[in-house]
């Protein structure tokens, strides 16, 4: 009747995840309870959770970004801390059982949960505003993309209460994640969870590749787009190309573990070596799908802050299609111990050295760029100069990494563990930080405060450092990544100061929330009236902070790169142009519809409660029927709506 | 976002009035299509092509049927309101190659070094 | 800032290279669907590979020579190739407004591909009887999934059709339904154009 469900799933007998499940939930019904008392719900379900805004649904996913790190952060403390204490003799306060869920989660949680919606988000709110469009390509689309994203971040959460997580790392290798060797319920969450989010991260790509392609604001041929915009479309293409390699072998592993097949298998034929082939060959571009948008946060960001124009434009969309296409022929460098002969290992070990340049060539036009400009040292700013002596040292270790002689020295050492720390968090991390604190005024109408932004990226600098430094020197003592007990006591020293990194990335995180507590406080005195708060380059400054729902009232016309300013060159004028009813997409349900119809289809195909799967899928399937029966689905903004909204943002006067 | 039918919008799959779009393409394009289809099954399960070419020449005659699918059926052209869509099939295109071939080569490989000698 | 209209924009930004302002519904929901189209087909590459990879591990079992039934294939592949005409026909009719002729075309569509449908069900059954069943062996997983991933999408594009179908009764062939049936349309070419890697791949080089 209830599938694999039973009451002894629930860990009655482990106090740790037990108490944290306590205090998570209690922590959720103080705020749907402040929410209900304070009758929040009804804006809260028009304005926000219904919403096809695309400013809107980017916040929601900075939301979700955010509030995940928080977990994916209490999982490495954890493990640092293990990693601290279970030396030698002491066995910690981890059970290896645990601690093997806890890594798993962690990778799982910072790369799906963290990382993607971070991105994601960003490109969603800024996209439309720099290419002068009133919206996305598919705004309904979009919404359900975010709720299908917050589905999973939803159910991984749920393991932590109701059965496991997986055991198996973040990748899922079998044959241990195959279900002779993972026989309980973890696997199964880690890969529906997967392939649900998935589904929302490629419906995303698809929307953003169509929106930067067919819908920009006239006279904005592709060589004037912003680079955000190239960044944007280069990550959005890997999405559409390499996501679906994972669900087809997340698909195939699923099938093995539910329906007995033998594609990954020790047995009847079956091939694990195909699975990691497989799982790279998406592996690699999802790298890229999430350093790319931060290159282009850091593009604007330095332009913006040198006052000059992006040096040599060109190089840069070139270097963005490089490493689009290139992605694709690196892969192998992930299992180059597998057993693959020299010839193979070469090749790819070559192509992932080539892969390095065209990053290289980045590097050196954002150099340029700050080269006699007069640079405004914000917290964006900060975050871009970090990133730029971090990244390179990260993607220097990656090209040592990637010389297959050394790879079989340091492959699966914390070597290994402290590169990708080193590009995700001084590249990706950075980049998203970065962003937050450029386009925040341009979402909520007030700059966030200064001081503990500056506060925070220090903490994140040097706790970064301290965290990850010693574990490049540990990797090339010996020390393998993943471990629950530390055998060698003359590894202590440099375990310690990484757990002391950690807490210094702890107080980061808790700089970040005092900046948005206090900015939200002092909000009045730092308001941004112009729109413009940072002198900036490109369309999204041209608009109200906030911006209305519409973005633009009449479209602008680009006739150059930099287009704002361009503008403000040439000097704007306030003619109040003839204002059009603009048509805008109704708010819609069916995002939060059929995320949730997902959740409890995805929660019955883990349980294997049969019977709810097929209502999960009818339910699903009916409303998607039935939004596609409806018609009325936009709304339209009268000429005279919009111009008394215009002349209240342009300050002309009380409205006629 | 009006739906009006500019001279300079054409897009893949859409039947327009003027274009390449009529019975004559569909019927041109069934044709050639069971011409190719027969062909790969004779090509396939007779001798009139050397042995070793066999694969070959199917994945030719493949090719070439998705061509008549591209053309004929979706109208996809060479005009360059058609650009991003071939950009896009050419570098989904270029993915599948590179999955496949460079999954058969890996695997071939490795199974070579590490799989025990049995199916 | 001065503001023109759309019309206004000067000729040497119009034309392909982008710069004539946004492209109309159809255009965006026509290349939308076309980016899905590539993200499926990489989606079926993925199986296509582990297909290639796979295909001699038979585990003792059944092998593709063993299994396979030519001449049910050539109908197959005769089924989904006179569907795809149908398919296009319609699209023909719908776009020069004969509700009627859509229809018909349309039931024919339908027709063929059920009966695709259930040549590939009918030997799915068969090989089950004979103990070819997925789970026999790493070959015979691969080629459930390839040719079962294939016939799902053909199944879900019946659905659609009928729902298509539905929606041009109900409501006429308005501009938002005409959309619709240009997605349709795309997916289920696309859907023929993946049969002919499967047919050459699976049926016609993995049989001797």
């Amino acid at each position: 009747m209830l599938g694999k469900l039973s009451w002894s799933v629930i860990p009655f007998s482990q106090p740790l995840p037990l108490y944290a499940m306590g205090v998570v939930g209690l922590a959720i019904l103080a705020v749907l309870g402040i929410i209900t008392r304070k009758g929040w719900w009804p804006y809260l379900w028009r304005e926000w959770l219904t919403s096809v805004d695309h400013k809107r649904i980017g916040v929601m996913y900075l939301i979700l970004a955010l509030i995940m790190l928080l977990r994916g952060y209490s999982d490495a403390i954890m493990m640092r801390s293990q990693q601290a204490i279970a030396v030698g003799g002491a066995q910690g306060y981890l059970p290896p059982d645990h601690y093997n869920q806890i890594f798993s989660s962690h990778g799982t949680i910072m790369i799906f949960f963290v990382a993607m919606p971070f991105v994601i988000g960003l490109m969603n709110f800024v996209v439309p505003l720099q290419l002068g469009v009133r919206d996305v390509a598919f705004p309904v689309l979009n919404s359900v993309s975010f709720w299908l994203s917050a589905s999973g971040a939803l159910l991984i959460n749920v393991s932590l209460v109701i059965g496991n997580f997986a055991r198996t790392g973040w990748m899922g290798y079998p044959p241990l994640s195959e279900l002779a060797f993972s026989p309980d319920q973890g696997v199964d969450y880690y890969l529906w969870v997967l392939q649900i989010s998935g589904i929302g991260t490629l419906f995303a790509g698809i929307n953003m590749v169509t929106t930067i392609l067919k819908l920009r604001a006239p006279g904005m041929t592709y060589f004037r787009m912003p680079v955000f915009c190239w960044s944007a479309l280069t990550s959005s293409i890997l999405i559409v190309v390499a996501f679906p390699i994972l669900t087809a072998t997340f698909a195939m592993l699923l099938l093995d573990r539910y329906l007995g097949m033998h594609f990954f298998t020790n047995n009847a034929g079956g091939n694990m070596m195909m699975y990691v082939n497989l799982f790279w060959a998406w592996g690699h571009p999802e790298v890229y799908i999430l350093i790319l948008p931060a290159f282009g946060v850091f593009s604007e960001v330095i332009a913006t802050f040198s006052r000059k124009p992006l040096f040599s434009y060109r190089s840069m969309v070139l270097a963005l299609l490089a490493i689009c296409v290139l992605s694709f022929m690196v892969w192998l460098h992930h299992f180059f111990t597998m057993g693959a002969s020299a010839d193979v290992n070469a090749f790819f070990g070559i192509m992932s050295m080539i892969i390095g340049v065209p990053t290289g060539v980045k590097v050196f036009n954002w150099l340029f760029t700050l080269f006699r400009g007069r640079i405004v040292f914000t917290t964006p700013v900060l975050y871009s100069i970090g990133f730029m002596v971090t990244f390179v040292i990260g993607g220097m270790t990656g090209i040592l990494l990637a010389v297959p002689p050394v790879d079989f020295v340091l492959h699966n050492s914390v070597f290994l563990v402290a590169h990708f720390h080193n590009v995700i968090i001084g590249g990706v991390l950075f980049g998203a930080f970065a962003g937050y604190n450029y386009w925040f005024p341009k979402a909520f109408g007030f700059t966030l405060d200064e001081r503990w932004g500056k506060a925070s990226f220090w903490c994140w600098l040097v706790g970064f450092y301290l965290a990850f430094m010693p574990l490049y020197v540990l990797g090339m003592m010996g020390m393998t990544r993943r471990l629950q007990h530390i055998a060698d006591p003359s590894w202590r020293p440099l375990l310690l100061v990484a757990e002391l990194g950690a807490i210094v990335i702890f107080l980061a995180i808790l700089c970040m929330a005092a900046q948005l507590y206090v900015s939200i406080r002092t909000r009045a005195s730092r308001r941004d009236l112009t729109g413009d708060p940072w002198n900036g380059r490109t369309l999204e400054w041209a608009t109200s902070s906030p911006p209305p729902a519409y973005n633009f009232a009449v479209m602008p016309r680009v006739a150059t790169i930099d287009a704002f300013w361009e503008m403000k060159r040439r000097g704007l004028t306030a003619i109040e142009p003839a204002y059009e009813p603009i048509e805008m997409p109704r708010n819609s349900p069916i995002g939060f519809i059929i995320a949730f119809f997902a959740v409890i289809t995805g929660f019955s195909l883990i349980w294997q409660i049969w019977w709810l799967v097929i209502l999960g899928l009818l339910a699903i399937l009916l409303t998607v029927l039935v939004f596609g029966w409806s018609e009325n689905r936009q709304l339209e903004i009268a000429a005279g709506d919009v111009a008394r909204l215009e002349r209240v943002r342009l300050g002309l006067g009380r409205p006629a | 976002m009006d739906g009006l039918d500019r001279p300079y919008d054409r897009t893949p799959g859409v039947e327009y009035q003027e274009s390449g779009a009529n019975y004559l393409s569909y019927t041109v394009g069934l044709g050639l299509a069971i011409v190719l289809t027969i062909a790969s099954f004779v090509v396939a399960q007779t001798h009139l092509l050397w042995s070793p070419g066999i694969p070959v020449g199917l994945v030719v005659l493949a090719f070439a049927q998705i061509g008549v699918h591209l053309v004929f059926f979706l109208h996809l052209g060479t005009g360059p309101d058609h650009t991003n869509n071939i950009l896009a099939l050419a570098f989904g295109l270029l993915v599948v190659f590179l999955v496949i071939t460079g999954s058969c080569w890996i695997i071939a490989n490795l199974d070579a070094n590490m799989m025990p000698m049995h199916s | 800032m001065t503001s023109a209209t759309i019309d206004a924009v000067p000729a040497e930004l119009v034309r392909g290279r982008g710069g004539g302002g946004p492209a109309p519904t159809r255009t965006v929901v026509a290349y939308g669907f076309w980016i899905f189209i590539v993200s499926d087909i990489t989606m079926f590459s993925a199986l296509f590979a582990a297909y290639a990879v796979l295909s001699g591990r038979t585990a003792g079992g059944p092998t593709a020579g063993e299994l396979v039934n030519l001449p049910h294939v050539f109908i197959e592949t005769m089924c989904l190739l006179l569907s795809s005409y149908a398919a296009g026909l319609g699209a023909l009719s719908a776009e020069r407004w004969r509700q009627d002729r859509f229809l018909i075309f349309s039931v024919f569509t339908f027709l063929l591909g059920a009966v695709f449908l259930f040549i590939e069900i009918s030997d799915f059954a068969a090989m089950m009887k004979v103990g070819a069943g997925p789970s026999r062996s790493a070959f015979l997983s691969a080629y459930w999934a390839l040719v079962g991933a294939h016939g799902a999408h053909v199944t879900s594009g019946l659905v659609w059709l009928i729902y298509m179908m539905a929606q041009v009764v109900a409501k006429g062939l308005r501009p938002h339904v005409l959309r619709r049936l240009l997605c349709f349309s795309l997916f289920w070419h696309a859907l023929d154009i993946i049969w002919v890697g499967v047919l050459t791949v699976v049926y016609l080089m993995g049989v001797p």
